[in-house]
């Protein structure tokens, strides 16, 4: 574990791709107590620019938003929908791909063909179709999502189950009696979990854009603010307020920015023979 | 010049001089010839005007079928087909004489038989006009040019009901004996108006060409016009800016961008020509829920609602902040009714007096762009600043219309014309009568107060127009008491023009049967 953290905290992408994530993660929790009012007050004149106005210092949106309060109440949208997508992702995939992988024949085979025709559904238009059959509400979008995104998840983990189990440690847990579940569970998954921590750190990220996707189409939660939700909406004045736009962009890109380097420092750290054999 | 025109619409009106507009008159020559493109928002489905009503197909081919009458923006009646009228004294008996020598597009004569034969079918394909003319006794053609309504008892605002979408002309001998669904003139209309049908690319463009035999001496004046079909509304905006297309009609680009557009050079822009259809925006209040039954919730949503906002922010300044049942456009407006400021906490006490405990409130937006979704946040927001517990539902527009159908909503937003006078297309919102599932318009809230009932069936028979005049300022107070439904704003649809347009807006129809009068200056 301390071999981890030395290798996490000296690969410098990783730090970055941390401090990132921990702001966003900071100004989701703590930041709406500095700003009580709803996102959806209008609390200015509409069409403010950023930084002439000292209470609202993004400026506002179409009807006199504040932008910035937008972005802090859309960080908790966005991360929350990105982190528990991804873990219904997970909760669904793992199993699936650990169970294919350890049985292997008729069972791999019936679940991998369940698996491809997730997969040959393009990922964002079945979201897209899942959302708009379900009605756009926090919980079809996190459900849309983690539907289209644990197929990856299964076949990875099917695939180093099916390495993994062939090990001598894993065959001579069979042969002293052990059930299958628990050899899945004790033997195989903890040294299957390295490949898949990186995956989902990726795939929190791809949920965010998904997210913000689907929110940018007008499907997302009308409820609740959301950074996509914000680009959507002020993609129309871009001409005239870029800072609409621009702002919840800038979040966005730099959420999913900071997973996507701390889904490489992960696999620095978690596979150090493999980076150090790259270099 | 609008008021040059306005003068001219009234001249007409009272028929003093309906055979020649005074040319000379007007502040321009007209010049003969050119190609307009137009954007029409979104594709109709159809074009066969007897058949389908969409506003776009209205748009379209008002210009190329023709109604007997035309309206001014004060919606006095103006000759179209028919070249003069008159109603018998007990204003049962109304005679159009038509005008000689009209011909359809492809070249038959135009007669009182086409009358007839229109009237038969719009009975049975337009739902308007079946109801318009449920009052009519019978109609007969003494002569090729004559037609008579006889009605079964008066009703005042039978001259309001020939327009060209409300009762369009359809050729007879193309129609007459055919399976009206799958004739094949459906898809080339030939009517009797200024501009005939030519192509139609689908998903690209719709091309209207020049009547040469247009019974109206001169005009048109323009060689063809285009209805280009842009889908994206920032396309549609940019197309105009690179002069792709000279028309952008009332809702063709959002209202953030009207602005904008408005002031490129070269551009014009106008609100007029919805006089006639007055778009009145409201909240539908469903009464069949408890919370919204109780008058005085009712009366908290419209103090809580901050209208002149909307109307300043989200329509752009356009409009007018709605006082009631009727748009201020139309007949028998009266704003001597009680009035609605906003005011929050006047708002808020209603709410507690009401006995509100934050129960929640869906709330359907109008799935009709931008606009629509930002004036459901604005509202929502309004509501929940006085407490009101609102949740938004998202949807679609044919999603919503089915909520809507099946009362399956709290508070829904819609607009709906109101066809100048309050016997067509007022009273159909707040009559018991007319409440029914399965419909989108009419009595949808299921308000019903049996002595409103009674003021607007008398208004409707009442004459003179001063009887009429008294029950509906009568009603109009009782309604905007009990607030059946949350009156918003009188919509206004900018059409934004290239200032070398001249004179497409001269009526109280607007861009739907405008084309005839058009030119382009070169």
């Amino acid at each position: 574990m301390r071999q981890f953290w030395k290798t996490m905290l000296r690969s410098p992408s990783g730090m970055i791709g941390l401090v990132i994530l921990a702001l966003a993660i900071l100004v989701a929790i703590i930041g709406p107590f500095y700003f009580p009012n709803s996102p959806w007050r209008m609390v200015q004149r509409p069409f403010l620019a950023p930084f002439t106005v000292s209470t609202v210092p993004l400026g506002t949106d179409a009807l006199g938003r504040d932008v910035l309060a937008g972005l802090i109440f859309g960080a908790r949208v966005s991360l929350l929908v990105g982190l528990v997508s991804t873990l219904v992702a997970l909760i669904v995939g793992v199993p699936l791909g650990a169970v294919a992988g350890y049985f292997g024949g008729r069972i791999d085979d019936a679940l991998m063909r369940f698996t491809e025709f997730f997969q040959t559904i393009p990922s964002f238009a079945l979201a897209i179709v899942l959302v708009a059959i379900l009605q756009p509400s926090i919980y079809s979008i996190v459900a849309a999502i983690g539907i289209v995104s644990w197929p990856p998840v299964a076949r990875l983990v099917r695939g180093e189950v099916l390495s993994l189990r062939t090990r001598e440690y894993v065959q001579a847990a069979i042969v002293t009696g052990q059930s299958s579940g628990w050899i899945i569970w004790r033997e195989i998954l903890p040294n299957a979990l390295s490949p898949v921590i990186v995956l989902a750190s990726l795939m929190v990220a791809t949920a965010i854009l998904l997210e913000s996707s689907l929110s940018f189409l007008g499907l997302g939660d009308p409820n609740l603010i959301s950074w996509g939700y914000m680009v959507g909406a002020g993609r129309t004045v871009i001409r005239q307020a870029w800072w609409i736009t621009v702002f919840p962009g800038l979040a966005i890109l730099l959420s999913v920015l900071g997973l996507n380097l701390i889904g490489e420092g992960l696999n620095d750290a978690l596979n150090p023979r493999l980076s150090r054999e790259g270099r | 010049m609008m008021l040059k025109r306005v003068l001219l619409g009234v001249v007409l009106g009272c028929g003093l001089a309906a055979a020649a507009l005074p040319v000379d008159g007007r502040a321009e020559e007209p010049k003969v010839g050119g190609v307009i493109n137009a954007v029409i928002q979104p594709e109709p489905p159809g074009l066969m005007l007897a058949m389908v009503q969409n506003g776009p197909t209205q748009m379209v081919s008002g210009n190329i079928f023709e109604g007997l009458l035309r309206y001014s923006p004060k919606l006095e009646a103006l000759p179209g087909l028919a070249a003069s009228w008159t109603i018998s004294p007990d204003a049962k008996v109304y005679t159009f004489k038509l005008k000689p020598g009209v011909t359809w597009h492809d070249g038959k004569p135009f007669t009182s038989a086409d009358v007839l034969f229109s009237i038969e079918m719009l009975k049975k394909t337009h739902a308007r006009a079946r109801n318009n003319l449920a009052v009519v006794e019978k109609v007969e053609a003494p002569d090729d040019l004559t037609v008579v309504f006889t009605l079964k008892q008066p009703f005042g605002p039978f001259i309001g009901i020939f327009e060209v979408g409300s009762m369009p002309m359809v050729p007879k001998h193309l129609y007459e004996g055919t399976d009206w669904n799958t004739n094949p003139y459906n898809n080339a209309p030939v009517g009797t108006g200024p501009f005939m049908f030519k192509e139609w690319q689908k998903g690209s463009f719709i091309q209207l060409v020049k009547n040469p035999n247009y019974h109206e001496k001169g005009k048109p004046y323009l060689d063809a016009i285009y209805w280009q079909i842009i889908p994206d509304a920032a396309a549609r905006a940019v197309a105009f800016e690179t002069g792709k297309v000279d028309v952008l009609p009332g809702g063709s680009i959002e209202n953030f961008d009207v602005p904008r557009v408005s002031k490129l050079p070269g551009a014009c822009v106008t609100g007029a020509g919805w006089e006639f259809f007055s778009p009145l925006a409201w909240l539908w209040l469903n009464h069949r829920n408890p919370i919204l039954a109780n008058k005085k919730v009712r009366q908290a949503i419209m103090y809580a609602i901050d209208r002149n906002f909307a109307k300043d922010v989200i329509w752009n300044g356009l409009g007018k902040v709605a006082t009631g049942p009727s748009a201020s456009t139309i007949k028998f407006y009266t704003d001597d009714v009680p009035k609605y400021d906003y005011d929050p906490a006047k708002a808020k006490a209603l709410l507690k007096e009401a006995g509100y405990k934050g129960e929640k409130i869906r709330m359907l937006p109008l799935a009709y762009g931008e606009t629509w979704q930002r004036w459901g946040e604005a509202v929502k927001q309004n509501l929940q600043d006085v407490g009101m517990n609102i949740e938004t539902i998202a949807t679609d527009v044919p999603g919503g219309n089915q909520k809507i159908m099946d009362w399956d909503y709290d508070i829904a937003f819609t607009y709906l014309y109101q066809y100048g006078d309050p016997a067509l297309g007022v009273s159909r919102n707040y009559l018991t009568s007319a409440i029914a599932k399965g419909q989108l318009f009419n009595n949808v809230e299921g308000y019903s107060n049996p002595e409103v009932d009674q003021l607007f069936a008398d208004g409707a028979v009442a004459t003179p127009d001063a009887k009429r005049k008294e029950i509906y300022d009568k009603v109009q107070k009782i309604l905007v008491e009990d607030v059946p439904v949350a009156w918003l704003l009188e919509l206004q649809f900018p059409t934004i023009t290239k200032c070398k347009v001249k004179d497409l807006i001269t009526t109280g129809i607007g861009v739907n049967d405008g084309f005839r009068d058009a030119w382009l200056d070169k």
